[in-house]
């Protein structure tokens, strides 16, 4: 009943309203699941908003020292990601699992209360934060994977992170709305995007479905999921490719600072603009995550994540490049949306099916711990570029790195005898 | 699985968010502070940045004035909302909101009246002024746009009042370190002195988790690494010495030990100030250096420390912040 999925031949029908029909088109589990991450969000980037003036306004901290509690938590982080999607599919409790994530990253905000002005305890909120956020992303993914018909992925992933980054475009307005009303109280900034936070997880009790449809994996007599089968998942030729490509792409990718820091210098903009740049990112990616993700499941999702990495290869071109003034910011900040659009959800889109439903989590936690991981090396690597080569020399390497990235990722992935595995049943 | 049919799910979340709208409405309206006293009346006439026997500082966010010899006494408040405050030769600069998310610098004449503003990103933290009067120079936290996204990076900009040209932020400044030339995106730049030329500058430079005291050329545009672990410097009046703070061990996470460099021999000599001092100080007199400590529950208030190692620390100006001569 709640699979309200409704295949082709609604998509070939061109008479009646699109809007409806989009929507129509993912299952109800996904539009939950979307709303839970929309709601979260707001919460999030609420705090998000608010914690620099917070802790050097409000609790008159250095930021020296914040930069030493932000520390490296990449690395547990990361570890946790893969133990819980383990945890999720051992105990078929996916939806459990990415509850967890999601309450921990509530409590968080009610610990940021409590911590005052004390260094390690703010840095150890933070940390329970993230953790929750490296928690819920595999369990989420997974049962958007399971309630969803493979031909229909690249949509569903594209309306949840469609929807992900209205909340995320929201949450800033709703911290200045709080302020504007009670002054300089970050406190009931912090309060208030805990309560949001609380009703994302409400949400998710009430509307998330663990079982859409009693598919593979659901059936309790099936023994359990062993940490050999799980992580045997990086012996399989499939998963591994997946894996290994996915940490390959992770390479290519060398950070939104360095991209924005770039584009302020070759157009010596006005520093207060320079986060509005990350804005217009986001907003070329809200509006392009959901059309890419259908286009997706038309041509296929390998030839759309190629799509993206070649954008996201041109931006790095037109840092170095001739283009210049405002038609350089429009282009650069579109090509970067339009890569993000085309390969975050999408990416999932392409693994999910070829990933055994019963340890499908455990695969996508893998899948993105290799891509954060990878992605950490390449801005350090970039870092280091930059020093040795100067700026524009860096990221023309970066441009020729992405090229031969896609040229691994096309000889891991594509190959015929395996693209009938991704390649989207008609 | 269960029993609950989709309209009272969406009741129970309706009761949810009803509920959880209330608890966050009642926090804010038990935690919104009560408006800012209103400035004693008279007050904005009454504080000048004259040079004269009297300290500036900044008192629940707005500039005032006390009387150098008691400066603990009655104290003169304006009007005028400040993060940051400094002033030297009848000149100040102000640190100030625009709105809730943005600030200003703003160049005051010697009746606080706003000669030049520029909006600068980020959260005010330094602000200086050279001692004819004719530089001014400021330091800002940004946040979010550090290429590995964590912790904060700084600006640090300087403009000459009497042309109007602007440095927004000197990280387009060459530099040579250890005498070599160097790059590296991660180049963060704080707490600027001038010398007396209006030329020569110094400041902090910071790039791949070392700190650097570095000397500034303004019209050469480039920058030099004198000597590590040195923070916020502060030149004395007779330009030959440098207060300054120390990282502990070499580690800001230890806190700082507020210094005095003597620039000749390049020897350091710790202050009697042995708690953690995180201010850029400022020189009352040539023996004397004045700084900001917060106490636990984050209220600021200014002390003295004799510059040559002797001495105790003296509470001066309590509730204040951000000291500075008028002279």
């Amino acid at each position: 009943m709640y699979l309200s999925t409704v295949s082709r031949p609604v998509a070939d029908e061109p008479g009646s309203g699109p809007r409806r029909r989009r929507f129509a088109m993912v299952s109800g589990n996904v539009v939950a699941l979307g709303t839970v991450s929309l709601i979260t969000d707001v919460s999030a980037e609420m705090v998000a908003a608010v914690l620099p003036l917070y802790l050097v306004l409000g609790l008159h901290l250095s930021p020296v020292a914040f930069g030493v509690l932000d520390g490296v938590h990449t690395g547990a982080t990361a570890l946790l990601r893969v133990v819980g999607g383990f945890a999720a599919d051992r105990f078929r409790r996916r939806k459990v699992i990415a509850g967890v994530g999601y309450a921990l990253s509530a409590v968080a905000k009610l610990g940021l209360l409590l911590a005052g002005r004390s260094i390690p305890a703010i840095g150890a909120v933070i940390a329970v934060d993230r953790i929750g956020k490296g928690v819920r992303s595999a369990p989420r993914d997974a049962l958007i994977t399971l309630s969803t018909p493979p031909e229909a992925l690249g949509r569903a992933f594209g309306v949840h992170r469609a929807m992900d980054s209205v909340g995320a475009f929201l949450g800033p307005l709703a911290a200045f709305a709080v302020l504007l009303v009670v002054g300089q109280s970050y406190d009931a900034v912090f309060v208030t995007s805990f309560c949001i936070a609380a009703l994302a997880v409400v949400v998710l009790v009430l509307f998330v479905r663990e079982q859409p449809s009693g598919e593979a994996g659901g059936e309790t007599d099936d023994p359990k999921v062993s940490v050999r089968e799980a992580f045997g998942l990086l012996r399989v030729g499939p998963a591994r490719r997946l894996v290994l490509a996915a940490a390959m792409l992770g390479l290519a990718t060398i950070g939104d600072g360095f991209v924005y820091l770039l584009l302020q210098r070759r157009m010596d903009l006005g520093l207060r603009w320079f986060p509005l740049l990350a804005v217009g990112t986001s907003l070329a990616y809200l509006l392009l995550a959901a059309p890419l993700g259908v286009l997706a499941d038309r041509i296929g999702r390998l030839p759309v994540v190629i799509g993206g990495y070649t954008a996201l290869g041109v931006t790095y071109l037109l840092l170095a490049g001739p283009v210049d003034g405002w038609p350089l910011i429009v282009l650069a900040l579109t090509l970067y949306g339009a890569f993000y659009a085309a390969t975050d959800g999408v990416l999932i889109a392409l693994a999910g099916p070829v990933l055994p439903a019963r340890v499908r989590t455990t695969g996508i936690a893998l899948v993105q711990t290799g891509q954060a991981l990878a992605y950490l090396v390449s801005s350090v690597l970039f870092g280091l570029a930059w020093q040795a080569w100067g700026p524009e020399n860096a990221i023309r390497v970066a441009a020729v790195a992405v090229a031969g990235v896609l040229v691994g990722t096309l000889l891991l992935l594509a190959s015929p005898s395996r693209l009938t595995t991704w390649k989207v049943p008609r | 699985m269960t029993a609950m049919s989709t309209r009272a799910k969406l009741g129970v979340v309706v009761a949810s968010a009803v509920l959880l709208g209330t608890v966050a409405a009642g926090y804010a309206a038990t935690a919104a502070q009560a408006p800012a006293a209103p400035p004693p009346a008279g007050g904005e006439q009454a504080v000048t940045l004259a040079p004269g026997p009297r300290l500036l500082a900044i008192t629940d966010r707005h500039v005032s004035t006390v009387a150098a010899t008691d400066p603990a006494g009655p104290r003169t408040v304006a009007g005028l909302e400040c993060l940051r405050v400094y002033a030297a030769a009848g000149t100040g600069v102000c640190l100030k909101p625009e709105t809730a998310w943005s600030y200003q610098v703003v160049v005051l004449d010697a009746t606080l009246r706003q000669t030049r503003a520029v909006s600068v990103p980020g959260l005010p933290n330094r602000a200086r002024v050279s001692a004819s009067g004719r530089m001014v120079s400021w330091t800002t936290f940004v946040g979010g746009d550090s290429y590995t996204s964590s912790g904060f990076s700084t600006r640090t900009g300087i403009l000459d009042t009497r042309t109007g040209a602007t440095v927004a932020s000197l990280e387009e400044f060459a530099i040579t370190r250890d005498g070599r030339g160097y790059r590296s995106a991660d180049v963060n730049y704080w707490g600027v002195t001038f010398s007396a030329d209006d030329n020569r500058f110094y400041a902090t430079m910071a790039t791949g988790g070392r700190r650097y005291l570095v000397r500034g050329d303004l019209a050469a545009r480039t920058v030099e690494t004198l000597k590590e672990n040195v923070e916020c410097p502060s030149l004395s009046p007779d330009g030959t010495r440098l207060a300054f703070k120390e990282a502990v061990d070499a580690d800001p996470a230890k806190g700082w030990r507020l210094s005095v460099l003597d620039l000749s021999s390049m020897r350091v000599t710790a202050t009697a100030e042995v708690r953690s001092v995180d201010d850029q100080a400022a020189w009352l007199d040539g023996g004397t250096l004045a700084y900001t400590l917060r106490r636990d529950d984050g209220q600021p208030d200014v002390w003295t420390v004799p510059a040559d190692g002797s001495g105790a620390p003296t509470l001066v100006i309590p509730g204040a912040e951000s000291p500075s001569p008028l002279t």
